[in-house]
């Protein structure tokens, strides 16, 4: 039962793909098919969390093979935590898809595509072998590049040429990492190579393919200096893409770090963490002032995500129990809002037909209930009380300060203020303004279902953890006890 | 343009190669072959024939969508792996029928999983090369 | 042979990324495929070098001889090369599609998502 718990996050979106390529040319039931899909996905890993909560560390060995010379699938409560923030968002940008992908998409699979890029994602939370991250990046990648091109749209284009070209230079750099690493270890196993690099002779060795996976996963997480493919890019792909993307593939990148780090590098890469908290502290500040720059909706947005992976990491370059425990909180509560900002994005542009401010305006006059759907997400992200922004800043400038780290939460109170003068740039061109033309869409009660509810959703549980942030603390808490003293994952994993 | 040479060779490799990679794909368990270049093979088979007869002649001759030969063949390795589940093994671990077929040698869960990848690398390699020359 | 192996995995990053400096879009894909081809040769030369010593075991003998050559990292490259094929097909059609698009395989003109 356990096992099936922890490889259906990987059999569900697979299945839903595998079904939807057999009806290439029935949109209706790839509908269907898709958001059931993302709905069971979602189902499983709530139950996974929830049985990973009581039971502790779950492990499959696929194909009976023994630890470490076979393929572990691995579930913490960190991974499990992911999982089903990949379902919800998964679910979110399906039921938004519904009501905004044009059929030309649809009859090019786009939703078995949406599932593929699920199952990698599920799949590189999922895996306790390097090579299989490697592996699960790729099938992510993939189908992330197919996406990001699908409907040919010479914008689109031009940005699928930097985001494959970055992404793709990341993988072979995370190969040549993986290459060291074995050269070194003999291992690939992530507990086994936990276990075999503390006991390593040349410790100094171990700095290379450290520094190779920084690299490699600061280009997939986007932190400065290493970000400019995803500006680039975010924004020219529809919004339900960009809404999954924005709120799922850089954060796998910090979810590889943080793994990373917290359990191969513990011991080796003091001046690894350093490195990650100066870079944190960079990757804030650019971010925020590249988005005061920009005057295009999406693109604002895409900033923003850069400057918030700043925060993520800020908790790994601390590096004590409640700077983690801060970055899982921070990392479940940036998925969530800004998944959402970008399909609130969608729907300025559905009602006005642009995303530049310059012609945006009025909205709060003629939507007020969209206004304060923006509202929430938006004040969240500048991390304004009580919503759930604040607690996520509030345990990293904690863990910041019990460290004596004055610098770093400077810095981080400076961004939340800059974060929240561009939130309110947004909220007086694109609400508060008069309109400057007259634009009238209508969409159909169907449509309107589609678009508002998963904004709805996810604006409700912004809202839910900003009042009740005990829950999802402490769960956070236990994942990041769970990371700070990895012995129990290597006797889990390694099936001692 | 259909050349005389080309499509009259054809006809006589295509069965051939697609035998071939057949024997290679059942070969592959405990010699060089597998599902992978079986699946190569197969794929250069109708490759072969679409650039002879044109892509429109290959997928006629194909009948079968090369996307819906990927869901097929990963539907066939997802079964696979879940038939080990059934039994109260972890996922993808190899059964084997007890008796040793004649021809085939000993026949298992692998080889079913052998099968699927088959189909999968037919089914994109024939997909890109199709979408590649229809232009 | 490990150190003219290195040298030659030096000299494919090193082609591989002068190749993707270039403006055209087609040696940045050549590039990218050299970048590959170096990570996999960098595998293949640290999981040690051995010459002449499959890792078969013997007939009769119990367990394998000391030393074999290890077949886990071809094993890993084998894997990268098939990723790497899908990967490298998919530029392939997507430089296609952009060369018909925006009618120039000049980078340098690729910049429209970066104006402000």
């Amino acid at each position: 039962m356990r096992d099936l718990l922890l490889v259906l996050p990987l059999l569900i979106p697979l299945s839903t793909a595998v079904i939807g390529l057999l009806f290439w040319s029935r949109p209706h039931l790839q509908r269907a098919l898709a958001t059931v899909g993302a709905g069971l996905l979602l189902a499983s890993g709530l139950g996974l969390l929830v049985s990973v909560r009581h039971g502790g560390i779950h492990t499959v060995q696929v194909g009976a093979w023994p630890a470490p010379f076979g393929i572990t699938l691995a579930a913490d409560l960190f991974s499990a935590i992911m999982v089903v923030l990949t379902g919800l968002i998964g679910l979110a940008a399906v039921l938004y898809s519904l009501g905004s992908m044009d059929a030309h998409r649809e009859r090019f699979g786009y939703y078995p595509l949406v599932h593929i890029l699920l199952l990698g994602v599920c799949g590189a939370f999922l895996t306790g072998d390097i090579f299989n991250l490697y592996v699960w990046f790729e099938v992510m990648l993939i189908s992330s590049f197919v996406l990001m091109a699908l409907g040919g749209e010479r914008a689109q284009l031009e940005g699928a040429i930097k985001y494959v070209t970055l992404n793709l230079m990341s993988s072979a750099l995370f190969l040549a990492a993986v290459g060291v690493l074995y050269g070194i270890a003999g291992t690939l196993n992530m507990a086994d190579l936990s276990k075999t690099l503390r006991a390593t002779p040349r410790p100094d060795l171990v700095l290379a393919p450290a520094m190779l996976l920084l690299v490699a996963f600061g280009i997939k997480a986007a932190i400065f200096p290493l970000f400019f493919w995803l500006p680039a890019s975010y924004h020219t792909p529809p919004v339900a893409v960009s809404a999954l993307f924005a709120g799922l593939l850089t954060k796998v990148g910090v979810y590889a770090m943080i793994r990373v780090f917290t359990l191969l590098f513990d011991h080796h890469a003091h001046s690894a963490h350093l490195i990650i908290l100066v870079a944190s502290g960079l990757t804030m500040v650019t971010g925020v002032l590249g988005a005061v720059a920009q005057n295009e909706l999406r693109r604002i947005l895409s900033f923003h995500i850069i400057s918030q992976i700043g925060y993520m990491i800020m908790g790994l370059g601390l590096f004590t129990p409640i700077s983690l425990a801060g970055s899982i909180f921070y990392i479940a509560h940036h998925i969530i809002v800004k998944t959402n900002l970008f399909l609130i994005s969608g729907l300025v542009f559905q009602l006005q037909g642009s995303y530049q401010l310059k012609r945006l305006g009025g909205l709060y006059r003629k939507h007020p209930g969209l206004a304060a759907l923006f509202l929430t997400p938006a004040l969240s992200l500048a991390g304004m009380p009580p919503l759930s922004g604040f607690w996520a800043k509030l345990i990293l400038v904690k863990a910041g300060l019990e460290l004596q780290q004055y610098l770093i939460v400077a810095v981080s109170l400076m961004v939340s203020l800059l974060t929240l003068f561009s939130m309110l740039k947004i909220w007086n061109e694109a609400f508060w303004k008069a309109a400057p033309a007259e634009h009238s869409a209508s969409l159909s009660r169907g449509t309107q279902l589609a678009l508002f509810l998963p904004v709805l959703g996810l604006a409700a549980i912004t809202l839910w953890i900003g009042l009740m942030p005990e829950p999802l603390f402490s769960l956070s808490e236990q994942a990041a006890q769970q990371l700070v003293d990895p012995t129990e994952y290597i006797r889990r994993t390694l099936g001692e | 343009m259909i050349s005389l040479i080309l499509s009259t060779a054809t006809r006589y490799l295509l069965p051939l190669l697609l035998l071939f990679s057949v024997f290679v794909l059942l070969r592959g368990h405990n010699e060089p072959g597998g599902g992978f270049v079986g699946g190569l093979v197969a794929s250069a088979a109708l490759a072969l024939y679409s650039i002879a007869y044109g892509v429109a002649a290959a997928r006629r001759m194909l009948r079968i969508d090369p996307r819906a030969l990927i869901g097929v063949g990963l539907l066939i390795a997802i079964g696979s792996g879940l038939l080990s589940m059934a039994r109260g093994l972890p996922f993808l671990t190899g059964l084997w029928v007890e008796r040793e077929l004649p021809l085939l040698g000993k026949v298992g869960t692998p080889l079913l999983f052998d099968v699927g990848v088959f189909l999968v690398v037919i089914g994109v390699v024939l997909t890109i090369i199709f979408a590649l020359s229809e232009e | 042979m490990d150190m003219v192996l290195a040298i030659v995995v030096g000299g494919l990053y090193a082609a591989g990324l002068y190749m993707m400096m270039r403006r055209s879009i087609v040696k940045l894909i050549i590039g990218l495929g050299l970048l590959s081809h170096a990570s996999n040769l960098l595998i293949f030369t640290l999981g040690r070098l051995m010459r002449g010593r499959p890792p078969l075991i013997a007939p009769g003998a119990e367990a394998l001889a000391e030393p074999y050559a290890d077949p886990l990292p071809q094993a890993l490259i084998l894997t990268a090369i098939v990723i790497g094929f899908g990967v490298q097909a998919f530029a392939v059609v997507l430089i296609k599609r952009v060369y018909q698009i925006v009618g120039t395989d000049d980078l340098d003109q690729m910049k429209s998502t970066d104006e402000l």
